[in-house]
């Protein structure tokens, strides 16, 4: 995926080394490729690659990694839906992916 | 002990149509099997078992790979969402597959002790509850159902390629059908409001200018939706810029040149101008909402871009209708 990159320096991805504990989970699940694992710890070594999908952290058994816990694929129209909803007080539906 | 379907690896004309369906948008959310426990081949207790969700076009996707290899197939309720989608929406996780295991009383069936879960699971399932949770342990196999038979022949190890998404022609193109028949509802309003305000002119409203200059910006519209949702995704990788409701922008503005200047109206410089801005703004909106079948766009970006998007393409549309109601008074 290098030859797609989105916005730089925005995705919401954090990595605690001293909670890491080196299991290489995260290596394992990102979809792009962001850690490895150096000296028994993981690395961010592509920081910008990163597209919130939470596969690390949900898959972090340390609770090292954290990643934006918001909701919602990223669709526009979903978005604007959940900001809609946040006016008007109520839940939004899920959309139709 | 009840018995336990066997399905086919082979797609049918059926499925393939089913597929066709779902891809542009007809009952796409009623497309789910029963969860549960199926059989593809003749497998026996030592078969892998792999876990996907009960959305009908990841099972096949599933299947269809597996026409060499005995194995068992554990559908998990996703309510007929993907793999992925589910993962992200917390229906795909640890605690359903779980449920699954002992629903099909999977320990009875195989000697092993192990789950292959598609890697892209990952956002909803923590692989190292499975084992506390059900007595299995799971393990992610590739992103790709087409790199399953490498993936065993290569020892359970997928490597780079195997785990990193990709973002191809064909895998953009598919994406397309169900993106413009989404929006069919808020285009048939459009094109009414379209009329409407077509018919707005010295004479208070003319039902021949509201066909005829309704037709015009109804084709306009048409022209919009497959700059942003057609043309924008195929050529994403080369429409310069990284945020979505920009490259709509630059589709739209090229296609919308072609447009004004092969339509022949008898209207004003400012007419022409009004239909360039509303394709403009309009392919600018369906882009940005292609963010959401990307598999690269973070929310956080999503929601950055959108800032700036939401206020170009809110005032272009404006700009647009106000331009288009002032226009026949300026003959």
């Amino acid at each position: 995926m290098k030859n797609f990159r989105y916005l730089d320096n925005t995705a919401i991805l954090k990595l605690n080394k001293d909670a890491c504990i080196g299991c290489g989970n995260c290596v394992t699940v990102c979809p792009h490729r962001v850690f490895q694992l150096h000296t028994k710890k993981a690395k961010i070594i592509d920081y910008n690659g990163c597209m919130e999908c939470g596969a690390c952290a949900m898959n972090c058994p340390s609770e090292a990694i954290f990643v934006n816990p918001d909701d919602g694929c990223g669709c526009a129209a979903y978005i604007i839906q959940s900001w809609i909803s946040k006016v008007r007080g109520k839940t939004v539906n899920a959309c139709s992916c | 002990m009840g018995s336990v379907a066997r399905v086919g690896s082979h797609l049918s004309i059926h499925d393939y149509l089913g597929t066709i369906r779902a891809r542009i948008g007809i009952a796409r959310n009623q497309y789910r099997l029963n969860p549960g426990l199926y059989c593809i081949g003749k497998p026996t207790a030592d078969s892998p078992v792999f876990v996907t969700a009960n959305y009908k076009l990841s099972f096949d996707a599933l299947r269809k790979e597996l026409s060499d290899i005995d194995a068992w197939i554990l559908v998990t309720d996703t309510r007929g969402i993907n793999v992925w989608c589910a993962a992200g929406k917390g229906t795909f996780i640890a605690d359903e597959v779980a449920l699954q295991v002992k629903r099909s009383r999977l320990a009875e069936i195989v000697s092993h002790r192990e789950l292959i879960l598609p890697q892209l699971a990952a956002p909803g399932v923590a692989i190292y509850e499975l084992n506390k949770k059900c007595g299995f342990k799971g393990i992610f196999g590739p992103i790709r159902a087409a790199d399953i038979s490498l993936y065993l022949s290569s020892g359970k190890h997928a490597d780079e390629r195997m785990r990193a998404v990709t973002f191809t022609f064909s895998e953009r193109l598919v994406l397309v059908p169900v993106e413009i028949a989404l929006i069919w509802k808020l285009f048939t309003l459009v094109i009414l409001s379209v009329f409407i305000l077509s018919g707005i002119g010295p004479g208070l409203f003319s039902i021949s200018a509201a066909f005829s200059r309704g037709v015009i910006v109804s084709g306009a519209t048409v022209i919009a939706i497959i700059a942003g949702a057609l043309v924008t995704p195929v050529l994403l990788p080369f429409i310069p810029g990284r945020q979505f409701w920009w490259k709509g922008l630059l589709s739209g503005g090229v296609t919308g040149i072609i447009y004004v200047l092969s339509i022949k109206t008898d209207g004003s410089i400012l007419e022409a101008i009004s239909i360039w801005i509303w394709i403009v703004a309009t392919a600018s909106y369906m882009a940005m909402n292609f963010t959401g079948a990307t598999p690269y766009t973070s929310l956080s970006g999503v929601k950055k871009e959108m800032q700036q998007g939401l206020i170009f393409q809110c005032g272009g549309a404006c700009v647009a209708v106000l331009l288009w109601i002032a226009s026949p008074f300026m003959v």
